[in-house]
C-alpha cells in the first residue's frame, strides 16, 4: 500500500513537470497553430540557469538565501531567462516566417531547438552536470511506515500553484478570455479589438517561463541535468498536450498529470524498460480513439 | 498539325531536361573515379543514404502533405529485417533487401491504418509515438532478437555468390547510388500518373479530392507503405554498408533530419531532395573543423533558410507534363 | 470494372423509373441542437436543370454535402437511380456518377488547370501502382485519353490557353469554370453547382446561363443552389425554396416567384438583414 502511495506520489511530480512544459506547449499552439518545438529546449535552459546560478557560484548564492530562499531563486532566474529567451525566439525565428505556412514554421523551429540544444552544449559542455547536493534540501518525513521527501512536496505544491494562478489567469479573466477567442479564432479576435501581438508577448514569455522553472525542479529533483533532456522532457510534455486535448489548457495540466502517473504505473506494474513504449501506446490508443484528446471538443468540420 | 507543333516545343523541353539528367548522372559516375579518396567515397555514400530516405519521406510528406516525424522507424525495421536475418540464418543481403522492404510496408500498413485519418498535427504526433516505440523496443531488446543498445553486429556483405561481392567504399557507393538512379527514374514516373495526381490533390484539398473521386484513405496508405518500402531498403543497404545496426541511428532526431531534407529542397521536389540530402550530409562535414559549433551553425542555417526561401530551394516546377512528348509517340504509332 | 458492372446493372434497374435521377426522402441532419436540415423531400429529374433556392443558413448546401458524402445524414435516405446511396463515401458517390462544385471554389490550387481536370476523372481510370511506376501501354493509353478528355473539356470551358497556368493564378470566373469542368471531367450523370454564380459579374454569369443551357442537352441531369434570381428564373425546370432546414415550396419558377409564402420567407428575411 505504501507502495502505491508513493509510486503515485512520484508519479504526480513527474506529470507536475510534464503539466508545466506542455502549458507552453498547448498555449503557443493553440493561439499561434505551431508546434514550438525549441520550447523543451527552453525548459532545459531554465535548468542550466539554475544550475549556474547555485551550483556555479559554489553554492554562495543558498549560503545567503538559504537552502529553499537559493531554490526559489534560481527559479526565478530559470523563468526570467527561458521567458526572455522565448521572446526572442519568437521575434527572430517565428515572426518573419509565420506568414509564409505553417510548414516552413514547423522547419524554424525545429532549427531553433537544434540551436538551442548545441548553443546549451557549447556553453555548458557536453558531459552531464549535476546539482550538487549542498544547494538541494533532502528532508525525508516518515509518516507511519510512508517516506516522503519534503522537496517533492514542495515542488508538487508550487507547482500546482503556478498552474492554478494560470489556470485562473486563463479561465476567469478578462485577458484569459482574450486569450481563448484567440485560440478560437484569430482573426475575428483581431477585428473585435483584442491585441494579438500583446497575447503573442504573453504566452511566448509566461511558456517559456514556467517551463524554465519546471527545468530547475527537474534538476533539484533528479540531479542529473544533460543539454539533450529537451528534446526527452519536450516530447513527453508535448505527448500530454495531446493526451488533454492541444491548445486546452487545462487539458494540458490534467494530460501532464496522467501521463506521469501512467509512467509511474507503467514502470511499476508492466516493465520499467518498457515505460515509455506503454506512454505512447497509451497517447495512440488516445487519438484513435479520442482524437481531440481528453478534454478536447469535437469540431465539426466546416465545408 | 496541332500535334505536330506540340512536338517539337516539347522534344525541345525534353532535350534540355536529359542533358541535364545526363550530366548530373556522369557527375556521379565518374565521382569515384576521380576523388581516390575513401573517406569522401563514404561521404558520398551517406549522401546516398540520406537521399534514398528523404525520397521516401518525400512521397508522404512531399506529395501527400503528411506530416511523418517518425520515418525512420521504418528505416529501422528495414535495417534490423537484414540485420537480424542475416546474422541469424545467413540469408544473404541481396536477398534480404526486398524482404527488408516488404517488412517495413506491412509494419507501415498495420501502425498507419488505424490512424491515417488522423490530421495535420495529429498524424504527426502518432508518427512520432510510432518512431519512438519502435527505438525503445529496440533498446529493450525483445526476445534477445535486437541486441539491445548495441544492436546487431557482424552482418555480411552484399554478394551474389563470388560474381559480385560489394565490399568497399567504392562499390557500396555504386550499390547506393544505382538504388537512388532506379527509385527517381519510378518516383518520376509516379509523379505524373493518376496516382501521383490524387497524392497532390489530397495535399492541395482533401475534401474536393473525395468529391473528385479519390479514395483519399487508399492513397494515403499507399503514400506511407511505398515510403516505408523505400526507407526500408535504405535501410537495408545501410545495414550492410556498417555491417552493424543500432537503435541510436533511428532516433527522432533522425527523423527531424528528414523532414528538413524535403522541406529544404521543396515538398514534392525530387531535384529537391538532392539539395536537402546534401546539405543535411555534406553540411557536418564541411564544417568540421568548428567541430561542436557546426550543429549550432546548421540550426541557424535552417531558420535562415525558411526566412529567405520558405518553398524550399528547387520546388516543383509545374507545367507541361513529363507524359505530353510519349503521349504524342503513343498516338503517332496509333495512326 | 466491378464499378462498371454495377452501374450496367444500374441502368436496368433506372429504366423502370426512368424520369427521377436523385430522390431523398425525409433527409435529415443535426449539428449538436441544430437542425440545419430538416426531413427533406426531394425529387430531380432526369435532363432537366432544377434549382434549390433559400435564404442564408436555410441548409441548402448542407443537403449538397449529405447526398455527396460529406456529411453522413442523421435519418432519412437517398436514392440515385433507384440505388440507395444513403452513407456511401464521398469518392463512391462520385462513381456513381454526381460531380459537384463548391461554394467557396475548393480546387487543386497548386497544380496546373490541365491536372486539375484530369484528377476529375480519376474514378474513371484504373491504372495502379506497377503500370504507373514502369509506364506500361496500357498506363499510357490510358493517361493519354485522360489527357485528351480533360483538353476537351477545357476547351468546352473556354480555359484550353490556361491549362498549363496553376489553378490558383487564373481569374475568379475562370476558376469557377474550371471547377466545373473539373466535375464534367469525371462524365457524371448529376452534376451538382454550389452556387455557380456567386463572385461573377453580369457578364460571366450570362455566359454561366448559356453555359448551362447547352451543356444540358449531354446526356446530363443538373442540380444547382443560386442566390441570383435572374440565373435561377432563366435556366431552371423546376425549383425547390429551402427556410430553415425545411423545403416550403416547390414547382415551376414562375410559380415559385409568385408564391406568397416565398415571397415571405425569401424576401422578407433579406429585408429583415438589410436592416
Amino acid at each position: 500500500m505504501s507502495l502505491v502511495i508513493e509510486q503515485l506520489l512520484n508519479g504526480l511530480t513527474i506529470g507536475s513537470f510534464y503539466a508545466l512544459i506542455a502549458l507552453g506547449y498547448s498555449m503557443v499552439y493553440g493561439v499561434m497553430k505551431l508546434i514550438n518545438f525549441a520550447h523543451g529546449d527552453l525548459f532545459a535552459l531554465g535548468s542550466y540557469l539554475g544550475y549556474t546560478l547555485l551550483v556555479m557560484g559554489t553554492a554562495y548564492v543558498t549560503s545567503i538565501l538559504g537552502i529553499w530562499g537559493g531554490m526559489i531563486a534560481a527559479m526565478l532566474v530559470a523563468a526570467i531567462g527561458s521567458g526572455v529567451m522565448g521572446l526572442l525566439v519568437e521575434r527572430i525565428a517565428y515572426r518573419p516566417i509565420y506568414p509564409t505556412g505553417r510548414l516552413p514554421a514547423v522547419v524554424s523551429a525545429l532549427g531553433v531547438s537544434i540551436f538551442l540544444q548545441n548553443a546549451i552544449m557549447v556553453v555548458w559542455g557536453a558531459r552531464p552536470q549535476a546539482y550538487t547536493s549542498d544547494v538541494i534540501p533532502s528532508n525525508i518525513l516518515t509518516i507511519g511506515g510512508l517516506r516522503i521527501n519534503i522537496l517533492q512536496i514542495i515542488i508538487l505544491f508550487l507547482s500546482f500553484l503556478l498552474m492554478g494562478i494560470l489556470y485562473y489567469i486563463i479561465q476567469k479573466t478578462t485577458f484569459g478570455a482574450a486569450i481563448r477567442a484567440c485560440a478560437l479564432d484569430r482573426e475575428t479576435a483581431a477585428l473585435m479589438g483584442i491585441n494579438i501581438n500583446l497575447i503573442i508577448f504573453f504566452i511566448f514569455a509566461l511558456g517559456p517561463a514556467l517551463g524554465g522553472t519546471a527545468g530547475v525542479m527537474v534538476g533539484v529533483y533528479y540531479r542529473r541535468i544533460s543539454f539533450i533532456m529537451g528534446w526527452n522532457y519536450g516530447l513527453k510534455a508535448f505527448t500530454a498536450t495531446i493526451l488533454g486535448g492541444i491548445g486546452n489548457i487545462p487539458g494540458a495540466m490534467i494530460g501532464g498529470l496522467i501521463l506521469g502517473v501512467l509512467e509511474m504505473l507503467g514502470s511499476t506494474y508492466i516493465s520499467t524498460p518498457y515505460k515509455d513504449v506503454f506512454v505512447f501506446l497509451v497517447l495512440i490508443l488516445v487519438l484513435i480513439f479520442r482524437p481531440r484528446g481528453i478534454l478536447g471538443e469535437k469540431v465539426a468540420e466546416k465545408v | 498539325m496541332n500535334i505536330n507543333n506540340k512536338t517539337s516545343q516539347s522534344a525541345g523541353i525534353k532535350i534540355t531536361n536529359n542533358w541535364f539528367a545526363i550530366l548530373v548522372s556522369l557527375l556521379f559516375l565518374l565521382f569515384p573515379l576521380v576523388i581516390k579518396n575513401n573517406y569522401f567515397i563514404d561521404v558520398a555514400f551517406f549522401f546516398g543514404i540520406y537521399t534514398l530516405l528523404g525520397l521516401s519521406l518525400n512521397i508522404v510528406l512531399g506529395e501527400v502533405g503528411l506530416f511523418d516525424l517518425g520515418h525512420m522507424g521504418f528505416a529501422a525495421i528495414g535495417a534490423y529485417t537484414t540485420a537480424i536475418l542475416n546474422t541469424s540464418f545467413g540469408i544473404p543481403i541481396f536477398v534480404l533487401l526486398p524482404i527488408s522492404a516488404i517488412a517495413a510496408a506491412i509494419f507501415a500498413y498495420l501502425v498507419t491504418s488505424p490512424i491515417i485519418h488522423l490530421r495535420g498535427d495529429y498524424l504527426c504526433i502518432v508518427t512520432i509515438g510510432m518512431g519512438e516505440i519502435v527505438r525503445l523496443t529496440l533498446i529493450n531488446n525483445p526476445f534477445g532478437i535486437t541486441g539491445g543498445p548495441n544492436g546487431v553486429f557482424g552482418i555480411d556483405f552484399p554478394s551474389i555468390g563470388n560474381l559480385l561481392i560489394i565490399d568497399n567504399s567504392v562499390k557500396f557507393y555504386y550499390f547506393i547510388w544505382v538504388a537512388v538512379g532506379l527509385t527517381v527514374l519510378a518516383l518520376i514516373h509516379l509523379q505524373d500518373s493518376r496516382i501521383g495526381r490524387a497524392w497532390n490533390c489530397i495535399r492541395e484539398d482533401i475534401i474536393a479530392a473525395e468529391a473528385s473521386g479519390i479514395d483519399v484513405r487508399y492513397y494515403k496508405l499507399l503514400a506511407f507503405v511505398l515510403g516505408a518500402a523505400l526507407a526500408g531498403v535504405a535501410g537495408s543497404i545501410y545495414a550492410s554498408k556498417l555491417m552493424i545496426v543500432s537503435p541510436e541511428s533511428f532516433s527522432f532526431m533522425e527523423s527531424c533530419m528528414l523532414f528538413c531534407i524535403v522541406l529544404i529542397g521543396g515538398m514534392g521536389s525530387i531535384p529537391g531532395i538532392f539539395i536537402g540530402a546534401a546539405a543535411i550530409s555534406l553540411f557536418p562535414e564541411i564544417f568540421q573543423t568548428f567541430a561542436q559549433y557546426r550543429m549550432l551553425i546548421f540550426g541557424a542555417a535552417l531558420v535562415l533558410m525558411m526566412m529567405f526561401r520558405p518553398g524550399g530551394v528547387w520546388p516543383r516546377k509545374r507545367g507541361k507534363l513529363s507524359t505530353e512528348s510519349m503521349l504524342i509517340k503513343a498516338g503517332k504509332s496509333e495512326i | 470494372m466491378k464499378n462498371q458492372i454495377e452501374e450496367n446493372g444500374n441502368k436496368t434497374i433506372s429504366s423502370i423509373d426512368r424520369e427521377i435521377v436523385l430522390e431523398t426522402n425525409k433527409l435529415t441532419k443535426r449539428f449538436g441542437g441544430l437542425v440545419a436540415v430538416n426531413q427533406i423531400d426531394l425529387k430531380v429529374s432526369k435532363g432537366k436543370i432544377s434549382s434549390i433556392i433559400g435564404p442564408n443558413g436555410a441548409g441548402k448546401t448542407t443537403v449538397f454535402n449529405v447526398i455527396t458524402g460529406i456529411y453522413q445524414p442523421d435519418d432519412g435516405q437517398y436514392f440515385f437511380k433507384g440505388e440507395k446511396i444513403s452513407n456511401l463515401k464521398p469518392h463512391q458517390i462520385l462513381s456513381k456518377g454526381i460531380a459537384r462544385t463548391f461554394q467557396n471554389i475548393r480546387l487543386f490550387k497548386g497544380m496546373t488547370c490541365l491536372e486539375n481536370v484530369m484528377s476529375g476523372q480519376h474514378a474513371r481510370s484504373k491504372s495502379g501502382i506497377w503500370p504507373s511506376i514502369f509506364r506500361l501501354p496500357s498506363q499510357t493509353l490510358e493517361e493519354k485519353k485522360i489527357q485528351e478528355i480533360a483538353e476537351r473539356r477545357l476547351k468546352q470551358v473556354g480555359l484550353s490557353d490556361h491549362k498549363y497556368e496553376l489553378a490558383k493564378n487564373i481569374a475568379y470566373g475562370s476558376q469557377r469554370m474550371l471547377e466545373i469542368a473539373r466535375a464534367l471531367a469525371s462524365n457524371p450523370d448529376l452534376l451538382i453547382l454550389d452556387e455557380p454564380s456567386s463572385g461573377l459579374n453580369d457578364k460571366e454569369s450570362e455566359d454561366l446561363v448559356n453555359f448551362l443551357n447547352e451543356l444540358i442537352k449531354e446526356d446530363l441531369t443538373i442540380l444547382l443552389i443560386e442566390h441570383d434570381m435572374n440565373v435561377v428564373m432563366g435556366i431552371s425546370d423546376w425549383v425547390t425554396v429551402m427556410d430553415e432546414g425545411k423545403k416550403i415550396a416547390e414547382g415551376k419558377p414562375e410559380e415559385v416567384y409568385s408564391n406568397p409564402i416565398v415571397i415571405e420567407a425569401y424576401l422578407g428575411k433579406e429585408e429583415e438583414e438589410e436592416n
